[in-house]
Order: C-alpha cells, then structure tokens, then sequence
C-alpha cells in the first residue's frame, strides 16, 4: 500500500484540492476525479498526444505526468478554451474546416495548436508540423486539420 | 493500465534525495521529468516500491554556458537546452535538444533522466560521447565524475551505484572551427531512433579534418563511440573516399539486432548513410555555415 498525497492544483482557473495515490496519473485525476472528460487517453506509451493539456504553460502528455508531479500547477485543458459560452478561435476553424473526424485526437491537437499560435502568430505549414508532431490522428490525413489552424491564426490576427 | 502502487517522496536537496534513496534501498527509483520511467511504470516493466522525486531541487535546474566548460544541470529539460543559447552556440547540442521526441516530451524530459535511463535509444547519452562529456553524481560515499564512455554498461545499466544521483553534466566549449551533426533516422516525431549518428570534428587550415569523434545510438546495447570511424577521418582530407572508409568503420563498430523498428541489415545501411550524412553537415558547420535542423522529424 502506499500513502495517499495531497496535491493543490489549478485548472482552467478553478482551484482544486485532493488527496491523490501517489500512481494515480494526471489525465486520470483530471478526467476522474474532476470530471473534466474532454482529455482523452489514446495510447499507454507516450505516443498519440490525445491526452495533451498545459501544465504550467508548457504542452505535456498527461497520460506520462502523475497526478503529484503537477502539485502546485496550472493547467489548462480542452475545457478552458471556450470563454463566456463562445468557442475559441481554433475550436470554431476545427468545426467549420471538418479538422476531424471521429475526434478522438482533437482535445490534443487543439491543446497543441493553442501553444503553437502563442509562440507563433503567424504559423508556416512547416510550423503546424512541427508544432502538432506529437500528436497522431488516424483519420483526417492531417490535410484538414493543418487548414484549421491557419484559418484559426488569421482569425485571431485579425482578433475575430 | 495503471502503474503499480509506490510511495511518493519529494525531498528538498541533493543530500536528502541520497539519504531517501539510502534509506529505502533497492525498491527506489529515481523521478525527475518521468518521460522515461513512467510509461516503464505503465506498462509494468518496473514495480519501484517508492518514487523519490527530484524535480523541485533547485540546484540541479540549470545551464552555464558562460566559461569554456560548459555545465548542464540534471535537471534542464530537453526544451529549455533548445531554447537556450546553447543551441546555437553549440549545434550539435541544438540538434539533439530539438530532434528528441515530440514538443510534449520535451517539455518534461531531462538530460539527466536521458542518462539514467541507460537507454541505448536515448540521444543525450549517444550525442554526449562526441563532446567528450562528463557526468557528475553524488551518493551516499560523496561526489564523483565519470567519464562518458562506459558509463552506460549494458543495455538499460549504466554504472550508477545504488543510492546515487546524476547531478550534471560537463563538456569543453568545442574549439573555433569545429562543428557538429547528430543525425537520425525515426519513423515520426514521438518514435525513439531506429538508429542516430552523432560527429563532432575539427577542420584545420589546410581542409584537413583535425579531430573527429563519431557515436552510433540504437545500434547496439549502448551507445556507440565508433573509434575506427573516428582514425578514419583523423587527418584526411573529407572527399568522398574518407567518408566511405568512415561510413564503413561505423558500421563494423555497430551492433544492431532485429526489431520491430528494423532488420540488423536495415540498420546497418542507416548506420553508414546516417555517419555520411552527420560527417557532411559537420563539415559544413565547421566551415562556418549555418544547417539548421539536421535532427528534427514531423
């Protein structure tokens, strides 16, 4: 048996505080015991990146964080990209350009898109590969998905 | 599939995590970014009664890139290397930092962990062969350094002793007209290596190659310091002849074994292209070009 942790962890701007087995791993917090169930588990081996969230404003793979290492942390999930009942930009694009298909992969490809258009306003083609390489969807062929993106950072450049 | 249950310690200092480590004995691991050790958890591969978390000790988070021997703590993320001005200062370092993984491992592994993990797929520990790094530890007996070479032992066995931790790691400014190329061959971004190729060489005023040092990762037990590839190239003008003798020198030095990421023959042909490819650009940042992303896969 192994002691219970507490753990104080911030997600999409509401505070949370829990006790944690030490194994217990991040997305199973988030999508358990907080219930937030647009993080989704695709692989067991750090593959497929249907599982990426913010945590302290830097893309990770929750499924290879452990519900303790985030203690203290900010997180951001699929959940905290809408605001005020409004879509985010990406969200709207991944919709309006058919950027999925079964969707399983798209908590994680908007997760990884949001930290690219952060750093880059204004993303190549080359940039969106780069800036999605950890991220595995089995449908869409990507072609789609590479459109959303840059319709989503027009839009946001034009501050839509 | 969940991990099995261990208890979770996170101590504040170097001294506390050794006596933790000490302490509890063999059933410890050592947790830093988890990039490693966890999806080995997941899949039950290893059963450590405790995790000793050494992520928030301050110390060990940190890059001097200010003196001739460069300095990098344990702790500094594959992402914060990249970022850093070492990665331009040092393009060999650049490569590696940016090409490991994918951006979401990146933002939680470490150098150290590469290390640790004793992984013979990981690149720090391949890349760091053609640096001449060294690795400091500290246990229960003090602190020593170690010499990169031989420090991983056996595949997924480095020489760590029980109890001790990687604190850094430590390598010469690479001298004016040097340059270097790490090189692999992935199946995408998150994959690790089916095989790299790591050169760091001299070029001296005549067009000769002054000094080259060639590492292979993934194409044996350990990492691969191909010494034959190295004489090869030592004191020869880089034609196409030299680059043969070398691809071929690497490729008697590999070892590689069948795997679902490739036949031995497989690998051995990425060995000599990749050593080619590595020598190539190494040569051309020598010169004092600039090639951006030779370890990079999306």
């Amino acid at each position: 048996m192994s002691q219970p942790v507490k753990i104080s962890v911030k997600v999409n701007g509401k505070r949370y505080e829990r006790e944690v087995e030490p194994r217990l791993l991040l997305v199973q917090f988030i999508r358990e015991q907080l219930q937030l169930t647009g993080t989704h588990i695709g692989c067991d081996t750090t593959y497929c990146g249907a599982c990426t969230i913010l945590m302290n404003g830097l893309p990770v793979k929750s499924c290879t964080v452990l519900a303790v290492q985030a203690d203290g942390g900010e997180i951001l999930t699929v959940e905290g990209l809408e605001k005020d009942g409004k879509l985010h930009p990406l969200q709207e694009a991944f919709s309006e350009h058919h950027g999925l298909q079964c969707g399983y992969c798209t908590p994680g490809m908007l997760m990884s898109a949001f930290y690219l258009l952060q750093k880059i306003e204004e993303p190549t083609h080359e940039d969106i590969r780069k800036g999605i390489q950890g991220n595995l969807c089995r449908c869409t062929g990507y072609k789609n998905i590479y459109t959303s993106i840059t319709d989503a950072s027009k839009k946001m450049r034009e501050g839509a | 599939m969940y991990p099995s249950a261990f208890n979770y310690h996170r101590p504040g200092s170097v001294d506390s995590a050794i006596r933790l480590l000490s302490d509890i004995g063999e059933g410890a691991r050592v947790l830093a970014g988890g990039q490693t050790l966890i999806v080995l958890l997941k899949l039950r591969f290893d059963e450590p009664t405790d995790l000793v978390d050494i992520a928030r000790i301050p110390a060990l988070d940190r890059i001097d890139d200010q003196s001739d021997t460069i300095s990098i703590g344990a702790l500094a993320t594959h992402r914060r290397i990249a970022e850093s001005a070492l990665a331009s200062a040092v393009p060999i370092v650049g490569d590696c930092a940016n090409g490991i993984a994918d951006n979401q491992v990146r933002s939680r592994g470490t150098i150290g962990g590469s290390l640790a993990s004793g992984d013979p797929s990981c690149d720090w520990p391949s890349l760091l062969h053609t640096l001449d790094a060294e690795i400091d530890v500290q246990g229960p007996d003090g602190s020593r350094t170690l010499d990169i070479n031989g420090f991983v032992e056996d595949l997924y066995q480095t020489v760590l002793k029980p109890g001790e931790i990687i604190t850094g790691v430590r390598f010469p400014r690479p001298a004016a007209g040097s340059g270097g190329a790490y090189c692999a061959f992935k199946r995408c971004a998150p994959a690790y290596p089916t095989v790299s190729a790591g050169v760091q060489l001299t070029l001296a005023q005549d067009g000769r190659i002054g000094s080259a040092r060639v590492a292979l990762g993934s194409a044996g037990l350990t990492p691969i310091r191909a010494l034959d590839a190295e004489q090869e190239l030592t004191g020869k003008q880089p034609d196409a002849a030299a680059l043969e003798r070398a691809a071929a020198a690497a490729v008697a030095a590999s070892d590689p074994v069948d795997d679902q990421r490739g036949s031995a023959a497989f690998k051995r042909r990425l060995v000599a292209s990749l050593t080619k490819r590595a020598v190539q650009i190494a040569l051309r940042r020598a010169g004092g070009e600039t090639v951006k992303n030779s370890h990079e896969y999306y």
